[in-house]
């Protein structure tokens, strides 16, 4: 068991993604149609309206949009590891995939792992699973 | 012609009222619900027998109802409630103004009580379950609370358009002056200056303490009638010339980096509305009540509502301009959500009265056009407020 918050993993629109992290791959929901991605994931294509959709494998790799180091009062389980820093990155395959993360120094790296002064928006990133409880996170660790 | 009437002037705020504001009231949230629609109907000398509308935040606490029962209202004809937290209230008043320009309820009482310790006050420190809802693509990863939702956009914004915490310590510290001249402010005894500001202690850097609204119990209350009505009430009215609320596309609530530019939010759809049927504009806005559960929202408002361009509202705070009496535009004038009371913005709907009154401890003169705006960075919604009918 872990204190940190974590998902439903079994949910039929958002599942597949976990257990993509589960296996150690990214998956982004790809509408068939109009071959566009959407993030977060959602039942129909706000292009074509399309209810098509696959969950394809991506690169992996991004670059930091922006950064905040959340300090205590939080929850007893982030108050123990902070400050820490929480990212956005976007994905190299479309700057409006934007997921929200952590850098870390590597997948099993605490959350606090590297110094949150020195994360910097622009910076270029890869993704890690980092295993939380019973789940696989997607974290960054600096490319 | 057209068959749109729009909103203009055809109703008005007319009674107001409101309980004390501060940490730890003894009475309950129902106590405080029922005080403040009591006050409102005593201000403008209307019987709670007449009441026949209500309109409130989907989060209040207290049921309408309940409310009823208290208070001794009659038949309600009319009730509605709005959605997503701070954004609401002037959604609400909006949809107050809409039941009464339709014949639906002749006379509304909208209001919002809110007791910090109420579980429904802090809704990210449920832990209970899993994650089923949007959070889940946020909260894992410690992006907890609204003020690391809100920082994390700052620091986007500080990187694109060159602000700084200077910027954001205009914003605190105009409010709090404001706040010190307000005897009702939680904040009114206690100054701020921008050493204090610097430094004090981080919340989710960029933000600081003082970047955050504060924590209150209080309620309040407003009664909107028709402006034919109006005329016969012992209160000048402040005529509800226009309302508006707005969610854009593609928008994910406080979360909302999802999209082409999440540095437009909501603010620019409701302004969309706001302006589209008013016969005044930015310009002529003498004095505004912008939602500040965080100083980054200011910025992101002024932008917005079209004070000035996108990645200007940082700059626009320069030089005093928010404060009272000499700002270009003195923005919440009580002290605001950051340091009169932070009752979900409805203290802001009031204090836009208060200032077509003319009975503001910050009284801008001639303020005939008042612009009150709720959350930015959730679903939205803004009112203009002003002194004469159109012709």
């Amino acid at each position: 068991m872990t204190d940190f918050l974590l998902p439903v993993d079994d949910d039929e629109l958002t599942g597949p993604f976990w257990a993509g992290c589960a296996r150690g791959e990214l998956l982004m929901q790809r509408f068939t149609e109009s071959g566009r991605y959407c993030w977060p994931p959602r039942p129909m294509d706000p292009t074509t309206r399309s209810l098509d959709y696959e969950w394809v494998p991506v690169s992996g790799t991004g670059t930091v949009w922006s950064v905040t180091i959340p300090h205590p009062p939080l929850l007893p389980a982030y108050s123990e590891v902070a400050p820490y820093n929480v990212v956005i990155v976007e994905l190299a395959e479309d700057p409006n995939l934007r997921m929200v993360g952590n850098v870390v120094e590597s997948a099993d790296a605490p959350l606090n792992s590297i110094d949150p002064h020195s994360v910097q928006i622009g910076e270029a990133v890869q993704v890690v699973f980092s295993p939380v409880g019973d789940m696989f996170l997607p974290r960054w660790v600096r490319a | 012609m057209s068959s749109v009437t729009p909103l203009k002037d055809r109703t008005a705020i007319v009674g107001i009222g409101q309980t004390a504001f501060g940490k730890g009231l003894e009475d309950s949230e129902l106590s405080l619900a029922c005080q403040a629609v009591s006050m409102a109907l005593d201000d403008c000398g209307i019987a709670p027998s007449e009441v026949d509308g209500l309109a409130s935040f989907t989060m209040e606490p207290n049921r309408e109802v309940e409310v009823a029962r208290s208070v001794g209202l009659g038949d309600i004809t009319w009730f509605s409630q709005v959605g997503y937290g701070g954004g609401a209230g002037c959604g609400v008043i909006t949809q107050a103004a809409m039941a009464v320009a339709t014949g639906q309820a002749e006379v509304v009482v909208a209001w919002r009580a809110r007791k910090r310790a109420s579980k429904a006050s802090r809704p990210w420190a449920n832990v209970a379950q899993r994650i089923e809802d949007n959070g889940m693509w946020s909260r894992p990863w410690g992006l907890l609370r609204p003020v690391d939702e809100i920082a994390i956009l700052m620091r986007r914004y500080m990187h694109e358009f060159g602000a700084t915490r200077d910027h954001l310590a205009n914003v605190a510290l105009a409010f709090r002056k404001h706040a010190n001249n307000n005897p009702a402010a939680t904040m009114h005894a206690k100054t701020l200056t921008r050493e204090q500001y610097m430094e004090a202690r981080w919340i989710s850097e960029p933000l600081c303490l003082f970047d955050n609204c504060l924590e209150t119990d209080g309620a309040l209350a407003a009664v909107i009638v028709s402006a034919e009505r109006a005329k016969d009430l012992p209160q000048a009215p402040a005529f509800i010339h226009a309302g508006a609320q707005g969610i854009p596309p593609q928008h994910n609530t406080m979360t909302n980096y999802f999209n082409d530019d999440p540095l437009m939010g909501p603010s620019w759809a409701a302004a969309k509305q706001l302006w589209k049927y008013a016969d005044v504009g930015p310009d002529d806005v003498k004095v505004a009540q912008l939602y500040d559960a965080f100083s980054p929202l200011i910025p992101l408002s002024l932008e917005g509502y079209g004070f000035c361009g996108r990645g200007e509202g940082a700059a626009f705070t320069e030089d005093g301009a928010l404060e009272w009496p000499n700002g270009r535009l003195p923005t919440n004038t009580s002290g605001g959500g950051m340091s009169e009371a932070y009752v979900h913005g409805f203290n802001l709907v009031l204090e836009g009265v208060k200032q077509i009154r003319g009975t503001s401890t910050n009284q801008v003169a001639d303020a005939d056009v008042s612009l009150v705006t709720s959350g930015e960075g959730v679903p939205t919604s803004a009112l203009l407020l002003t002194k004469e009918r159109a012709a």
